[in-house]
């Protein structure tokens, strides 16, 4: 076995052509040719009919939703959307594929040549050509028992759970990624990222990479430089997070070279993505892979999309992400870098709730990217999952802007509410920090503090201002920092001017 | 003859009248039904389930509905029986395969339901070959039917069973599936009627599929205002079979009445000069010819029509119907119902599906399989399946093209009567020949019918064949009613009276 080239190296000496197949679940209520509901998490073979389990005499019928939904990707990917086009068999035998074919989509893709620009992460366009989106179903689930990590070898026996079969899907397959070079990782994590924003944008699909309504086959090639042929692929299967898409083109990058090198063939085959140890495996060689016999299926008619349903669809399409990203930025005023920094973090939605629920730009920005970040950083959730709404942060900055919290009292009110002690104003009331606002005890404890200090309290009367911060600073001690150190500074000068 | 015989005897159009005038029950007519299968299918086989309890159930609760007041559909309380290809709820559905042995399915088959819902007792499931594949029964995994008039021979398929049970008076009515000729052959040599509606016509939900772009479903009954009868009741849109069509179906049972009247004035009957001469034994020719003069008698204009690519109609099936079988069979693999094979050593699934395969399906059902298997590989598909679509096309031209100087077309329906037991099934071709009447219908999806035109030479039965456009179902009715009206009026009576009286359990216990 060749060893692996280091990333750097391989990529000054070899250019990186990918190629992406995106698999999308619909979110419809129904499966795609029946009327089995498409849940997630039922009891296994539960969400059944005869036309799921592909019993004798049973017959597709297709979910009409299901079609919209994949003209309405189709529409957002730039594609041309089919006059006509029609359902095909892939024939091959597997116990989770109840007909032995799965009926999708062959010669007659319902959506074609397209592109997508997808946003890298210092912030440039790159656009990637789309070959063809077309619908399917999905298969159901094997579940391999008696064997070491679930795997079929060695298993005593496997289970298989329909539930999934038949769940509408739409691929989506990229035209070969060129001009990429040893950014091809990122080009390829931000591409499926890119699509999954788009998925929930669009309203098709939950998008839920850890259930798996999206996932990815890489394709990768090397070649010496950019202008020879293209060098022989190998696709890797199921790498359903976005950094598995980035580390599993890297790392077959590495591995491509390091066979190269040692003057071996690639071979044209498919690979299996270990999460655990970051590295893909040979799995089926391509060139012993089966014949899958695609001819169209008879059970089905055409399906023919009225040019003013296509048109009424492309009119109902949502704002998409980017464009959506690029208006926001520009209402927020954020610079570049933050919009980024907003964007890569997940916190688009977060801070435009937080703007909707009374907060300014600036300050939805401030709690998000700083102190709610670092929390979330520290309990490794996401922004999206911390305990805490963008309507509670909005509350919690209206607070401050009426001047009943400063910062470091918020700070201890968001705390209160990341502990589930309720809203800000609850917490607020439950943990007694509201700001000193009674100028009284603010005169009262300012007084102390000149007294205290009579030699401060002389210079500031002398017009030195210089020291005003340490009697403030005592002021707010005295008042465990309850007190609004703003008000404290005019009341303070008010005092001394008397 | 005892009261129950009698009843047999009846068409399911009289026994509906009887039964409507509640002068028998439906109890009565089902167990005078059961009994004469009791009687005589032990000679026949043509039942590979007899269901009696639930049909006298399903008898007795239309018989308390009538008496209720409630009202019922013409045919409520007539007994049927069902081709084994049509899933039954409840009641083991085999299509004749040794892999579907003891499969019960968990649902109806939507012309099922309608027969339920109608009120017909469902008196049991009719033998076939194979998944539908033969024409002669004789591939079924459970025995060979034998023909009514002659039980050496055989009873035509794949509907074999219907025809036979429909000819032998164990039933009035039958389901029938047609892909190729399934119903119509049967009728033919048994002396019966047989229809295949329209591609498109009767929901095929719940039809165990062969070939799922030339399949459809039909009445098997002894005359044409029964096939009509039964064509409106299991007819019509069903919107769990995408390509069922969305339209109400033409008046059938008033065409079959029109045409009894035995009037064809302005009709233009076409005969197609490819389907009659060589190959076809001349006592077929000289019924057919006969019938011809018949309907010219009757008004009718008789025309002869061309369709030259009728001539590759077998060969193009012959790379359909396998093609597409070879996928719809894919799904009987042992995994989750009917039969399961698992080998001694290393049992994979893939091991399991392939012992299961291997002796679960019988000789024609692998031979069709690996046919369409290679028709549709990789560089195959453009030679094999890609032409006979082509060939499929010009078929469709040709009917169009006949339809334009004719109103229906007429051939024999097949070239021979029935051969004996035995005689083609080591030669595949010879029995394969035996649909080229039928299936260019089917090919381009037009319907069919296909009604007794008298003994030939040997004393059997001949079928005469009407063909009309697609969803002018209604004129093979008016055409085909005429005719029988006609020729029952030279004979005498039905067809069926010239047919050996089959001996009894009772007499063949002597």
């Amino acid at each position: 076995m060749s060893t692996l080239v280091d990333y750097d190296d391989a990529v000054e000496r070899y250019d990186t052509v990918i190629g992406i197949e995106v698999h999308v679940e619909l979110g419809t209520r129904t499966k795609m040719f029946d009327g089995a509901p498409a849940g997630f998490g039922e009891e296994p073979n539960t969400s059944i009919t005869p036309v799921s389990l592909g019993l004798p005499g049973s017959l597709p019928v297709v979910n009409g939703l299901a079609v919209e939904y994949a003209i309405r990707i189709g529409l957002a990917l730039n594609c041309s959307i089919a006059q006509t086009c029609r359902f095909a068999r892939k024939n091959y035998f597997y116990p989770d594929v109840p007909k032995n074919f799965q009926t999708s989509q062959y010669d007659e893709p319902i959506a074609y040549e397209g592109w997508v620009d997808v946003e890298l992460d210092d912030g440039s366009i790159f656009r990637v050509e789309i070959e063809r989106a077309h619908m399917e179903e999905d298969a159901g689930k094997n579940t391999h028992i008696g064997g070491s990590d679930g795997r079929i070898h060695g298993a005593e026996y496997s289970l298989v759970d329909y539930n999934r079969a038949g769940i509408p899907l739409v691929e989506i397959v990229t035209k070969p990624i060129t001009g990429a070079g040893a950014r091809a990782p990122e080009v390829a994590r931000a591409y499926v990222q890119t699509l999954r924003d788009l998925f929930r944008a669009l309203e098709v699909s939950e998008a839920r990479m850890e259930r798996g309504n999206v996932r990815a086959d890489v394709n990768v090639s090397i070649r010496p430089t950019p202008g020879s042929p293209l060098g022989t692929r190998t696709e890797t299967k199921n790498v359903n997070s976005f950094r598995s898409v980035e580390r599993a083109v890297r790392y077959e990058v590495s591995r491509q070279a390091g066979v190269l090198d040692d003057g071996v063939a690639i071979i044209q085959e498919t690979r299996h993505w270990h999460e655990d140890t970051g590295t893909t495996a040979s799995g089926r060689v391509k060139s012993d892979a089966e014949d899958y016999r695609y001819f169209p299926e008879p059970d089905l008619v055409p399906i023919a999309p009225d040019r003013a349903w296509i048109e009424e669809i492309r009119a109902r399409l949502p704002e998409l992400p980017a464009a959506r990203r690029r208006r926001l930025q520009g209402e927020w005023q954020y610079a570049d870098a933050e919009m980024r920094d907003v964007v890569n973090a997940g916190a688009v939605e977060l801070i435009e709730t937080t703007i909707a629920a009374g907060a300014s730009p600036a300050a939805a920005r401030k709690w998000w990217m700083g102190e709610l970040a670092r929390t979330a950083k520290q309990q490794e959730v996401e922004l999206a999952d911390l305990p805490v709404t963008p309507t509670q942060v909005g509350q919690l900055q209206k607070l401050v802007d009426d001047g009943r919290i400063n910062d470091k009292l918020a700070r201890q009110v968001l705390e209160g509410v990341l502990a589930g002690e309720g809203d800000p104003e609850t917490v607020l009331v439950a943990r007694g920090l509201e700001v000193v606002s009674d100028d009284g005890p603010l005169l009262e404890a300012i007084d102390a503090a000149l007294a205290a200090q009579p030699d401060i309290a002389e210079k500031i009367r002398s017009g030195n201002l210089g020291p005003v911060g340490a009697i403030i600073g005592a002021v707010m001690k005295a008042t465990r920092g309850q007190a609004d150190a703003g008000r404290v500074r005019e009341l303070l000068l008010e005092r001394i001017a008397q | 003859m005892s009261g129950g015989t009698e009843l047999t005897r009846l068409s399911a159009a009289a026994l509906a009248d009887k039964l409507t005038a509640k002068e028998v029950s439906s109890v009565e007519v089902t167990q005078a039904h059961l009994d004469r299968i009791a009687d005589v299918d032990h000679a026949i086989h043509a039942f590979l389930q007899v269901s009696g309890d639930a049909a006298l159930a399903a008898a007795a609760d239309v018989d308390a509905r009538r008496a209720a007041g409630e009202e019922l559909h013409a045919l409520a309380g007539v007994p049927i029986a069902v081709k084994d290809v049509v899933v039954t709820k409840g009641l083991e559905t085999t299509a004749g395969s040794k892999i579907l042995k003891g499969w019960i399915p968990p649902y109806d088959a939507t012309l099922v339901e309608r027969l339920k819902a109608a009120g017909l007792p469902i008196l049991g499931k009719t033998n076939m070959d194979e998944f539908a594949m033969g024409s002669s029964t004789e591939h079924s995994a459970y025995g060979n039917t034998h023909n009514p008039w002659d039980l050496d021979r055989i009873p035509g398929g794949s509907g074999g069973g219907s025809a036979a049970a429909v000819a032998a008076y164990e039933a009035p009515l039958a389901i029938g599936t047609d892909t190729g000729g399934s119903i119509r052959q049967p009728a033919a040599v048994t002396g019966t009627v047989g229809v295949k509606p329209t591609y498109g016509g009767v929901s095929r939900y719940g039809l165990i599929a062969l070939a799922s772009s030339l399949d459809q479903a039909g009445p098997v009954t002894r005359t044409v205002l029964d096939s009509a009868l039964l064509h409106e009741l299991i007819g019509g849109h069903d919107p769990r079979d995408s390509t069922s069509i969305d339209e109400p179906l033409p008046a059938l049972v008033a065409a079959a009445r029109q045409g009894a009247n035995g009037d064809l004035s302005g009709v233009r009957v076409g005969v197609i000069r490819e389907l009659q001469g060589e190959g076809y034994q001349p006592g077929v020719l000289a019924r057919f010819e006969e019938s011809l003069e018949l309907l010219r008698g009757a008004g009718a204009e008789i025309v002869e029509v061309s369709c030259p690519h009728f001539t590759y109609a077998l060969a193009a099936y012959y790379l359909i119907l396998p093609a597409e079988a070879s996928s719809n069979l894919a799904k009987f693999d042992g995994m989750r119902f009917g039969l399961r094979v698992v080998p001694e050593d290393n049992p994979t699934a893939e091991r399991v599906m392939s012992a299961t395969r291997g002796q679960g399906f019988g000789d024609e059902v692998k031979r069709r399989i690996i046919l369409g298997t290679y028709a549709l590989s990789a560089g195959y598909y453009d030679a094999y399946y890609g032409s006979a679509q082509k060939v499929r096309t010009l078929i469709q031209r040709d009917f169009t093209a006949a339809f334009e100087t004719a109103d229906v077309l007429v051939s024999p329906t097949a070239p021979t009567t029935a051969f004996k037991l035995g005689e083609k099934l080591d030669d595949p071709l010879a029995m394969y020949l035996n649909d080229v009447a039928t299936i260019p219908a089917n090919l381009a999806g037009v319907p069919g019918l296909s009604l007794p035109s008298g003994l030939s030479d040997d004393g059997l039965p001949v079928g005469f064949q009407v063909l009309a456009p697609a969803k002018a179902d209604d004129r093979l009715y008016r055409v085909g009613a005429a005719l029988e009206a006609l020729l029952e009026n030279e004979w005498g009576g039905p067809l069926l009276l010239k047919a050996p009286e089959l001996a009894t359990e009772l007499e063949a216990g002597k």
